[in-house]
Order: structure tokens, then sequence, then C-alpha cells
């Protein structure tokens, strides 16, 4: 029974998948497609948030850093060689390279969980300031552009032939595809001896390094895994919006990221991504309305979701459904 | 000589600006040991409270000495009791929320008051050492700065409660079985931080000027201080101030500030590398 469930899971995800990529871009409009690409992209971004601080426990509050080392790193790749095989591996290399680095000082200083989240956010926030007044630097042949970011970036091209670019209803398809891909292995990842090891690390350091596991060694594994993912995701959004600027790492994306992953539940992969499409979804509708700043519903969101609903939408979601059934159990019953 | 003079005088300052917007924070998370993520918007709540009342016609060191300190005092204590306290004992969800706090409070004054709002002009003129011009009002910041840091010493080790908050930091629960309303010090001790965060914002807006985002230019740096200072107020402030205010300034001088800015952050993860706890919780560990 509890292996049936480990499989339909991932099964069901990779099916609906599936059938979204083949039939979608038959069905809606275009414009429709490349909004759901952006709720794919975030996705991916929310799950990589979600594996790192919802099952390993690590206070991140910088993921918006490798997201966006991710995207400048594949833009600049890309306008010096002008084929995209290369500079989509480099967008997930740099931020892996880098996490690496950052994780080795802090994990194996065992740094606490508040100077972890804190460094993670300034670090993000320090790249923000630098890539923003960086106007006048020039990596190859590519201009970081400061403030106004690298526009223009070319679409990502069949592996190898430069001339075969994706369309609007391939990147949607490459981006689901992807996220099915990360969502699924994740899933196994979080099975495996090593998943296991790590959601113990969170439960319990101290027991679990007693058992003979290096918690160092794991969480830097989990911290580098989960920067290769949002590195991806900072590649399919540069590749979205053919665009990459300074404000992916903006103390508003940052925090952005950690509300999808609170608002869908900690320690669940299908609630960030369910937060993620959710609360894109609410500032999209405000932003094109220009009923209220932003900032004022993300920031009412974040502060009554910890002060009312800790857990997530989707943790709260299956205990109320547990309770439905325990109740309709005990009503059957009686009767 | 005098190039050597207005660099030290340069540096000076950089010690005591980050002092200065390190300080209301670190009492806050000396008490409760909760980084407090809306301090970016304590201070620049304290700019506004000096600049518009001093467009106002109100005297511009009556606004800045006294309006914004009181009026964000007063805030802070209404956001311990309404969000702070309701997550005691949960640190990271302290944090979470005053994070949502800090995008509220940007989003209301973005929307109330827009995004421009003229500034204030440091007063008391410029003095000329050898052939450079320097602010007066640097000189005012360090003073004002030391004034704060020997104030807070004083405040924490010979007033009552002062002392009474002193002993809750090292052991809450002690206090409490003695009588102490812990509630009552954490609110007071909360509205202490913010009113400094405010003083600190009130004091550095001529310098620095007033708008929605300002606080995200203080925080970075008052995070880091906070964080590699460690658990005590005054040392860990004081020490981590002089550390990284030197380091950035020296590479500010032989490059950019956003470089000095990059040296600071590299210096801070080195140490925490070295130190976990911070300065302090390796070094002076019985000062205050």
């Amino acid at each position: 029974m509890k292996l049936n469930w480990a499989v339909i899971g991932p099964a069901a995800a990779a099916g609906c998948g599936l059938a979204l990529a083949g039939i979608l871009p038959s069905v809606v409009e275009t414009f429709v497609l490349v909004d759901l690409t952006a709720y794919i992209v975030m996705s991916i971004l929310a799950l990589s948030l979600a594996l790192v601080w919802g099952y390993g426990g690590i206070l991140c509050f910088g993921q918006s850093a490798f997201f966006g080392l991710g995207g400048y790193a594949y833009v600049i790749g890309l306008i010096n060689l002008g084929d995209s095989t290369i500079p989509v591996a480099l967008g997930i290399v740099v931020p892996m390279i880098f996490a690496a680095l950052l994780g080795y000082f802090l994990f194996y200083g065992r740094v606490g969980d508040i100077y972890l989240g804190v460094i993670t956010l300034s670090v993000s926030l320090i790249l923000y300031n630098l890539i923003n007044s960086g106007a006048q630097f020039k990596i190859g042949s590519a201009a970081i552009g400061g403030n106004n970011g690298i526009p223009g970036v070319p679409p990502i091209n069949f592996p190898g032939v430069p001339s075969s670019q994706l369309s609007y209803e391939g990147s949607f398809q490459l981006s689901l595809a992807a996220l099915v891909i990360i969502y699924v292995a994740l899933h196994f990842l979080l099975a495996s001896n090593f998943g296991r090891v790590v959601v113990a690390i969170r439960s319990n350091e101290l027991r679990t390094e007693l058992l003979g596991y290096d918690a160092r060694l794991y969480k830097l594994v989990t911290f580098v895994v989960g920067a290769a993912i949002a590195g991806l995701a900072g590649v399919l959004f540069a590749n979205w919006g053919s665009f990459i600027g300074p404000t992916v790492f903006s103390i508003f994306f940052s925090a952005q990221i950690i509300i999808w992953v609170m608002v869908g539940g900690l320690g669940t992969l299908l609630g960030a991504v369910a937060g993620a499409s959710i609360i894109q979804a609410v500032t999209t509708w405000l932003g094109s309305n220009k009923i209220a700043d932003p900032n004022i519903i993300l920031g009412i969101i974040f502060i009554v979701f910890v002060l009312l609903v800790p857990k997530g939408i989707q943790p709260r979601l299956a205990d109320w459904l547990r309770s439905l059934s325990a109740w309709r159990g005990s009503s059957g019953k009686l009767t | 000589m005098d190039f050597f003079a207005v660099v030290v005088i340069q540096v000076v300052y950089a010690i005591a600006t980050l002092a200065l917007i390190s300080i209301g924070l670190a009492i806050i998370y000396g008490m409760m040991r909760v980084i407090n993520f809306a301090h970016g918007e304590f201070l620049m709540l304290g700019g506004y409270a000096t600049v518009i009342p001093t467009h106002a016609g109100i005297n511009l060191w009556f606004s800045m000495l006294v309006i914004a300190p009181v009026t964000i005092g007063l805030f802070g204590v209404v956001v311990e009791r309404l969000i702070v306290r309701r997550l005691y004992g949960r640190v990271i969800e302290t944090m979470l929320a005053t994070w949502g706090l800090s995008l509220l409070i940007i989003g209301l004054v973005s929307w109330i008051i827009g995004y421009y709002q003229e500034g204030a002009a440091p007063p008391l003129g410029s003095i000329l050492i050898g052939s450079y011009h320097v602010s007066t009002y640097t000189f005012f910041v360090i003073l004002a700065t030391s004034v704060i840091v020997v104030g807070v010493y004083v405040f924490f080790k010979f007033t009552p409660h002062g002392l009474i908050a002193q002993g809750t930091m090292q052991n809450d629960r002690m206090a409490a079985a003695l009588g102490v309303n812990v509630h009552k010090v954490y609110a007071v001790t909360f509205g202490l931080g913010a009113a400094l965060s405010g003083l600190a914002g009130a004091i550095l807006a001529p310098m620095f000027g007033v708008m929605p985002i300002i606080g995200i230019t203080y925080i970075t740096k008052a995070f880091i201080v906070v964080v590699s200072g460690g658990s005590l107020v005054i040392g860990g402030t004081a020490s981590a101030s002089v550390l990284f205010g030197t380091i950035s300034q020296i590479v500010t001088f032989a490059t950019t500030p956003i470089v000095g800015e990059v040296a600071l952050l590299v210096a801070a993860v080195l140490l925490l590398r070295l130190l976990p706890q911070g300065i302090t919780g390796r070094f002076f560990r019985r000062g205050l």
C-alpha cells in the first residue's frame, strides 16, 4: 500500500504533465501559455526552496541569489557563445559552485539558523547592489547593464543547432517537462536513503549525528542541489522573458519565494507548487488591475499565514480531509 | 597629513554609521534572540518622521531628536503587542512575521506618500581641514553615535529598569520567578530598540535622503554587524562596527562603495566560519 502511494503520486504528476504539454498548446491562446510558463518557472524555484527549507530545515532566505546567478550565467554565456547548450549547463553549475563555497563556510562553521537566514539574505541583497551598480561592466561581449538588466536574450535552441530556436509553445513544454522531472526526481530523492537522512537531520540533528551521519555534509549537498534547481529556474526565467535584471536578487523577490513555500506548507512538494501558482496569480492580478501596491498584499498574506496558518495550506487541507473521513467513518458506524 | 586626517575621519564616520544603524537591532536581538526584519523600515519611518515635520515648519533638531524616536518607539510597542508577542519563543516565525511587516510598511508608505519625498539638507555647513572640505554634520553623526552607545551602556548598567532587562536577557524564567513582569520588560525593550532605530534613521536622513525602500540599503549592514557581533548588545555592536567599518571604508577608498560592501560581507562570512557565535560568543563574554 505504502509503495503504491510512493509510485502513484509521481506517476500521476508525470501523466498530468504529459497531457497538459500535449493538449494545452493547441487549445489555449499563446499569451495564456506564456503566463502559464511563468507560473511553471516560479513553481520550479519554489520546489528548490521546498527541498532546502521544507525538507532540509535549512533556513535559506536568499534562494533568489541562486536563481539570479543561474539566469545571469546563462544569459552572459548565451550572448558570448550564441548557442544555448553550454550556457544552460553554466546556469546550473555556476549557482552550484557558489552554493558549495557559501555552504562550506556556513555549515562547516555550524552557524545557527538565524545567522544562516540573515547571511543568505544579505548575500542576495549584496549581489543586487553589485549588479545594479555594474552598468559599465562587460563580461566578454555581454554588457551587464546595471539597473537596466540585459534585454533581448535569444530563446533556447536545440542542442548544437543555434538556428532551431524554441517557440513560445516549445518553451512552455520544456518548462513543464523540467517541472515534472524535478518534481518526480525530488520525490525519489526524498524517498531514498539520502533523503531520509536529510529529513532526520531536520527533525533532530544531534541524534542523526550520533548515528554516524555527518550533518554538515548532508546539509551542504542539499543546499547545492537546491541551488542547481533554482539556477535551472533562473535559466528558464531568462528564456521566458528574454530578459534578466537585478530585481531577481531584490528583497521582494526573496520574500516571495519564502511566502510561496510557507503558504503551500513546509515539508510538501505539491504545496510549494500550489503556493507559487496561487501567490503569483494574485500578485499578477493585483499588478495588472492597480488595486493596491502588491507589497501591501504580500505583507498581509505573510503576517496572516505566520500567525494563523503556520503549517500552510496543504497540511491544513490534509488535516481537514482526515477529520472529514474520520467523521464519516464514525457516523457510518452509528447508523 | 591633511589627507591622512580626512581618511581617519571617514573611517571613524563609517564605524559610527554602522554602530548607529545597528544598535536598535542589536538591543532587540540581545533581548529576544530575534532578528527584526522590519528594522530597515523602522529606520525609514524615522527618516520620514524627521523630514515631514521639518517641512511643516518644525525645527529640524526637534523633529530629529524628539519626534522621530518617540513616534517610532511607540510604533515599536504596538508592533510588539500585535505581532511579536503572539510568537514568543518561536524565533523563525517571528522573523518571518516581521519580514511580512516590513513588506507591508514599504507598501503602505509608497502607496500613501509615494516614491518621491523632498529630503532635508544636512545642517551645520562644512569645515576646512587643510585643503579638504569635511561636512560638520559628519562630526555630529560621530558625536551622536557615541552619546547613544554610552547612553545605552549607562541604561543597562546603572538604571533599575536596565538591570532588570539585563537579568531578563540572561535568564527570563528566573526573572519571572523573581516577580519581574517579563512581558512588560520585552515590550519596553522592543520599544527602546525601535526608538533608537527611529533616531538612527532620523540622524541619517539628511545624509541619505528618504524613500520607501531606503531601509533595504541599511539592513544588509545592520544584519551583518549584529550577526557577527554576537549576543552582547554593546560589545558586539562596537567590536563588529569597528572591524567592518574599517575594512569596508578602506576597501571603499581603494575601489568603490559597492566593492566595500562586498568586502564587508566576505569578511563576515569568513569570520563566522571561525567564530560561529559571533565575536562576543568567543571574546568579551562577560561584558554587556
